[in-house]
Order: C-alpha cells, then sequence, then structure tokens
C-alpha cells in the first residue's frame, strides 16, 4: 500500500505534459547541476583553512550575504508549500508568509549583530561562550543537528513530489532514487565547496527564484488586467467555498483544537527563525557586526517581496485551477505551483510546458541549495563543537577539523535520505514549521538567555535546550503529523495523543521556563568575567574574528 | 566580487584582557551603550511581537470583523496581513537608522579603543 497511490492521475496528466518536453526539462536541470558544480569545484580550490570551509573567508559583502541569507531561507516550504496552502486553504495558508517574515526583526534586533561579534564559526560557539564548554558544546550541536534533519526532511519530501509530477515516478523506487541523487549532490557541494561554494550556490539560487516568482506572478496578474480584487474574487469562486476562502479560518477555524493549532504555528514561525542554525552561520560569512545587520536587511527587502508574490501564486492557483486538479496531484497543494505554471501557459501549449519546466527546475534548485545549507550547518556544528571541542577538547587541528566537517557530511546526507522517503505527504510548509517550533523551544531561549542575562549558567542552558528540543520533538512524535491521520508519515497506526499539528506554543515557553529554572537552580554561579567579556564583545564588536 | 568587501584582517586582534574587560563592562560609557541598545531593542521587539498576536488572535477568534469588505473582494484580513509587512520594512528601516547614528560610534569608539591598546 502506497501513499502516493491517489496523486497518480493528476500526476500523469502533467507528466503526459512534460513527458514531449522531458528532453528540455532535463536539460534544465542539468544545466542548473553543472553550473553549481563548476562553482563547488571553484570555490572549493579556494578553500584553504577553517575559516574558508566554515565562514566563506568572511569576505562577502552585506548584498551578497543577503542574497544568500534569502536563497537559505526561501525554502521549497515557501516556493512549494505556501503557494499549496493558500491553493487549498486560502487565507489561512497566508500565515506562513506572514510569519516567516516577520520572524526576520528577531534576527535583526536581538541576535545577528551580537552573534556576528562573539562567535566564530557556529550557534555553539556563542551558547558556550561563558559556559563549560563540553556539556553546552554537546547540547548546542544536538539541537543543531535535530532542527536541521526536520528541516531537510521538508525539502526531501519536496524533491520526491517534483519529480513525481514531472516524470511520472511514482514508483518508491524510482523516488528513491532521485532523493539520493539529491543526497549525493549536497554532500558534494558541502564537502568541496564548504560555506564558500555554499554561498554562491545560494546567491544563483535567489535570484532563480526571484526571476521565476516575478515571471508566474507577472503573468498571474496580466491574467486578472492587474486587478487583485478580481484575482482574488475568481479564487474563492473557483474554490467552491465562496467568501470563506478569502477569511481567516478555513484551515484552523474549525475547533477550539484547531484554533489553538494557529495560534501554536503563529508562535512558532515568529520566534524559530533567529533559533535556525543554517541561518545563523550565514552571520559569519561578513567581514563585522554591520555588514551582518546590512544583509539581514537585504533579506527583509527580497524575502518580503517574495513572499508578498506568494499571494499571486497562491490565489492564482486557485483560481486558474480546480481544487480537485490540486488536491489529486498532491493532497497537501504542494505541486500547485508548478502546475499554476502548466495552466498559465496553457495546459496544451509547447509555452505550458516550458513554463513547467523552468518553475520545476527553480523549484529543485530551491530544494538543492537549502538541503547544501543545512547540511553545511550540521556538519560545521559536529565537528566544530561536538568533535573538536568536545571528542578532541580542543586539541584537533584544523585540517582535522575539517576532515570531521567532511565525514559528518556523508552522515548527515544518508540520515537525510532515509528520512525523506517517509514525509511524502506532508505539506512541505507544515514540516518546516516543527523545525522552527524545535528551533524556538531550544536554541533562542538559550541565545536570548545567554547574550542578554548575566545569571544565566550552565545548568540553566542545558536545561533550556534539552528541555526545549525533547518538548518539542516529543510533542511531534506524539502529534497528527506522525500517526492517526490519513497524510501522517505512519497513517496506519495510531498513537497521536497531543492533538496539535505544531508543539510551539507549549515547548517554546517551557524552553524558556526550563532556562529560567535551570539557573535559579543551580549550585555554580555564573561566571561574571567571561560574561563581562561576552557582553563587551557582542555589544562592540571588540576581537571580533 | 566576492572582494568588494574590505578584507577581514586574518591576523588576530590583541583580545583584552579579563580585568579589561570587566572593567570597560563597569564603565559609565558602555553602560550608555547598552542603555541604548536595550532600551530601543526590547520594547520594540515586544511591540512587534504583540502586534504580529493581535493579528494571529482577530484572525482566530473575529473572524466576521477580519471578513468585512472593504474594496471589491479586499477584506479586513488582507490589508491586514499587508500590514504587517508594511510594518516590518519600517521597523528594520527605524532600527538600522537607529544604530548607525546611536550605537555605532559608541561601539566603534569602545573597541577601538580597547584594541589598540597594544
Amino acid at each position: 500500500m502506497s501513499p502516493v497511490q491517489h496523486s497518480v492521475l493528476a500526476a500523469d496528466l502533467a507528466a503526459n505534459e512534460a513527458s514531449e518536453h522531458r528532453p528540455l526539462i532535463i536539460t534544465l536541470f542539468a544545466v542548473f547541476v553543472v553550473a553549481t558544480l563548476v562553482i563547488t569545484v571553484w570555490a572549493g580550490r579556494q578553500t584553504k583553512d577553517a575559516a574558508d570551509f566554515y565562514a566563506g573567508g568572511r569576505q562577502f559583502s552585506a548584498f551578497q550575504n543577503g542574497l544568500a541569507v534569502s536563497g537559505d531561507y526561501m525554502s521549497a516550504a515557501s516556493f512549494l508549500g505556501i503557494a499549496g496552502a493558500i491553493a487549498i486553504f486560502g487565507y489561512d495558508g497566508f500565515l506562513y508568509s506572514i510569519g516567516f517574515l516577520v520572524a526576520w526583526l528577531v534576527a535583526l534586533l536581538l541576535v545577528a549583530e551580537p552573534l556576528r561579534n562573539s562567535g566564530r564559526y557556529t550557534m555553539g560557539d556563542v551558547l558556550a561562550y561563558r559556559m563549560r564548554q563540553r556539556p553546552v558544546r554537546t547540547a548546542a550541536g544536538t539541537s543543531t543537528i535535530v532542527v536541521s534533519i526536520f528541516y531537510l526532511l521538508a525539502q526531501m519530501a519536496g524533491a520526491g513530489v517534483l519529480v513525481s509530477l514531472l516524470l511520472g515516478i511514482t514508483s518508491d523506487a524510482g523516488k528513491i532514487l532521485i532523493v539520493a541523487l539529491v543526497g549525493v549532490l549536497m554532500i558534494v557541494y558541502v564537502s568541496i565547496g564548504g560555506m564558500k561554494g555554499t554561498t554562491w550556490v545560494q546567491m544563483v539560487k535567489a535570484v532563480l527564484l526571484i526571476g521565476g516568482t516575478l515571471l508566474i506572478t507577472f503573468l498571474v496578474l496580466l491574467k486578472f488586467d492587474f486587478n487583485i480584487s478580481d484575482l482574488l474574487g475568481t479564487a474563492a469562486e473557483n474554490s467552491g467555498k465562496g467568501a470563506a476562502f478569502l477569511e481567516p479560518g478555513l484551515q484552523y477555524g474549525a475547533t477550539g483544537t484547531s484554533k489553538l493549532d494557529f495560534i501554536s504555528l503563529g508562535i512558532a514561525l515568529v520566534l524559530g527563525t533567529a533559533g535556525l542554525p543554517h541561518i545563523l552561520i550565514r552571520f559569519y560569512t561578513v567581514p563585522n557586526a554591520k555588514a551582518a545587520r546590512k544583509s539581514v536587511n537585504w533579506a527583509i527587502g527580497i524575502i518580503g517581496a517574495f513572499y508578498l508574490m506568494t499571494i499571486a501564486l497562491g490565489f492564482g492557483a486557485a483560481a486558474l485551477i480546480s481544487q480537485k486538479e490540486i488536491i489529486e496531484s498532491n493532497p497537501s497543494g504542494n505541486t500547485a505551483a508548478p502546475l499554476l505554471a502548466l495552466h498559465i501557459g496553457g495546459v496544451d501549449s509547447a509555452w505550458g510546458a516550458i513554463l513547467l519546466a523552468t518553475i520545476s527546475a527553480v523549484a529543485f534548485a530551491t530544494i538543492l541549495a537549502v538541503v547544501a545549507g543545512l547540511t553545511l550547518a550540521s556538519s560545521s556544528s559536529f565537528a566544530h563543537d561536538i568533535y573538536a571541542n568536545v571528542i578532541r577538547k580542543g586539541r584537533a587541528t584544523e585540517k582535522e577539523e575539517m576532515k570531521a566537517a567532511r565525514w559528518a557530511t556523508v552522515f548527515i546526507g544518508v540520515v537525510s535520505i532515509a528520512l525523506g522517503a517517509l514525509a511524502r505527504d506532508l505539506n512541505v510548509a507544515g514540516l518546516v514549521a516543527l523545525a522552527f517550533a524545535v528551533a524556538a523551544s531550544a536554541n533562542l531561549p538559550t541565545i536570548l538567555y545567554s547574550l542578554f542575562w548575566k545569571r544565566f549558567t550552565t545548568q540553566g542552558a542545558l536545561w533550556s535546550i534539552y528541555g526545549g528540543l525533547i518538548v518539542a520533538v516529543g510533542l511531534v512524535l506524539f502529534s497528527p503529523v506522525v500517526s492517526g491521520d490519513p497524510k501522517a508519515m505512519f497513517p496506519d497506526v495510531d498513537f497521536a495523543w497531543f492533538p496539535l499539528k505544531n508543539p510551539g506554543i507549549i515547548s517554546i515557553p517551557f524552553g524558556f521556563l526550563m532556562g529560567w529554572l535551570g539557573t535559579v537552580l543551580s549550585k555554580e554561579e555564573p561566571d561574571a568575567a567571561k560574561y563581562a567579556e561576552l557582553e563587551v564583545r557582542s555589544l562592540t564588536g571588540t576581537g571580533a574574528h | 566580487m566576492a572582494t568588494d568587501a574590505p578584507p577581514p584582517s586574518k591576523e588576530q586582534h590583541r583580545l583584552p584582557s579579563p580585568e579589561e574587560f570587566s572593567e570597560v563592562q563597569q564603565s559609565a560609557e558602555f553602560g550608555e551603550l547598552r542603555r541604548s541598545f536595550r532600551s530601543f531593542a526590547f520594547p520594540l521587539t515586544i511591540a512587534f511581537v504583540a502586534w504580529y498576536l493581535l493579528y494571529v488572535l482577530l484572525s482566530n477568534y473575529a473572524g466576521g470583523f477580519m471578513g468585512t469588505e472593504l474594496f471589491g473582494n479586499i477584506n479586513v484580513a488582507f490589508v491586514f496581513g499587508l500590514a504587517q509587512f508594511v510594518t516590518t520594512f519600517l521597523i528594520a528601516w527605524w532600527y538600522s537608522r537607529h544604530a548607525a547614528a546611536k550605537l555605532d560610534p559608541k561601539a566603534e569608539a569602545i573597541k577601538s579603543r580597547m584594541e589598540g591598546g597594544a
């Protein structure tokens, strides 16, 4: 019994359109892969020391990094997931766009600059700064890897969905092959190109994604004579849900529980960004904190523009494609954006097939780039936090550290390929929101306490990281995302006693509470001298690397 | 292209001693920097999180109000959503202006004094 059975119909439809132009699709994919591999090899040759590998030599300009941050952030969740969520649930899907954007203010105001000033390569550098190194680095590394794997899961789900749409591959073996190909590419990008290669890949991808989205947005608006009210009206009518489609509540308004789920999701989105390790390490690629601030500003501009365009993507899909076709193609709407490209170009025309191929190639590029960024974050943290500082107690050479990072890349690649097969039918934006919830529960409280609370102790840091992490992941495990729901990873069993799909509303306050409790209950005194050092460095940039 | 930013210094700056850090942390000048950072960033963070939560809560519990049509098919919910975009852009701009005017000069002064004292 395969969970992809119901997607066969519409996938066939699109695949038939695509099949005549399959050489084109494969060419576009191949061009992107070859171009990025060339960049990777070039960057690999310039990667000489650890600062190159982990932080791209800290030589990128604020604009370049802003573009790369946007590339790292606008994942398959944003492109495929949000468009799909809006196409099916209308206004409720738009919450993702808003939450994902507003969240950047937390990063801008509280985290980006202090982190750039006081850290070196990883999130763990800042968390462990004034604490006992080994336990806190172990915790930071663990949570970095867990968050990144959740995020990877979503990207792999997106890759599987795309491929079945485009190439008509619906067999499990075929999908696993594609997911494996993505995995191998990401291992190559990261282990050879390091941060330098990955940053360039992100920039290329961001330009492609913005370009593709602009094109589709323009074509959608053109169809409605640039009258947004018309677009919304047609979407509402075509969705069969009328005015309710444009109002909040279609997905989350049914019961008190689903309303709580909406709040939970909303909190996770807004507090998650500033705790995402693959985003945080991007701030190390610029020369100083001022450049980090500027790169966040660029990112806010680019990402904001992109999320505004998700309105056209999502409501455009709802207006121009029947609900039946969207849902049959993928129960969570993950294929709405590529389907929109096909429809806007004309279902039976070459132009439609070309647009479909282009948008799918863009989505594929998006997935590859984000996967590379996530892998880099987790393998860096493994090598720098866990291997160099915990296992080797700070006595590893740079060469050994980089070697460990490369091996970690292979390991994480294999794990995410294995997990990727499990999550095909879940909305990829929903999956990413879980990574946000874990990041907001385990990482954000610890980062904020470390930077701004004088009394914070090692025990407090450990309690907030592990407390937030265990509760967030535990609640997900017993939620309808994993079991007891037709779209769950394991639809045939039911151990979902926690009713919410997103754990944020419980796990985030719990992370903050544990950090406070661990601190007030700890017997050790906080290290005042180390806090003085961290505080002065984080605000002034004194001695920044 | 990758080189249009000033190259970071590869050699390590002299890192001041723990005593110097503690001394600076206690100084009035640093206290002033900390105050102008925190008194700006903290309340503003609370404000935009509250503003965002207001939007989430209204979406949940004030469906009728959010569904009010303003012009054509554009309703209050839609305008509220767009307003979140606008405030995000404005706050980012406002903070950056504050940082450039009030924080950077103070931070620069302390940093160059501490690093230059070799």
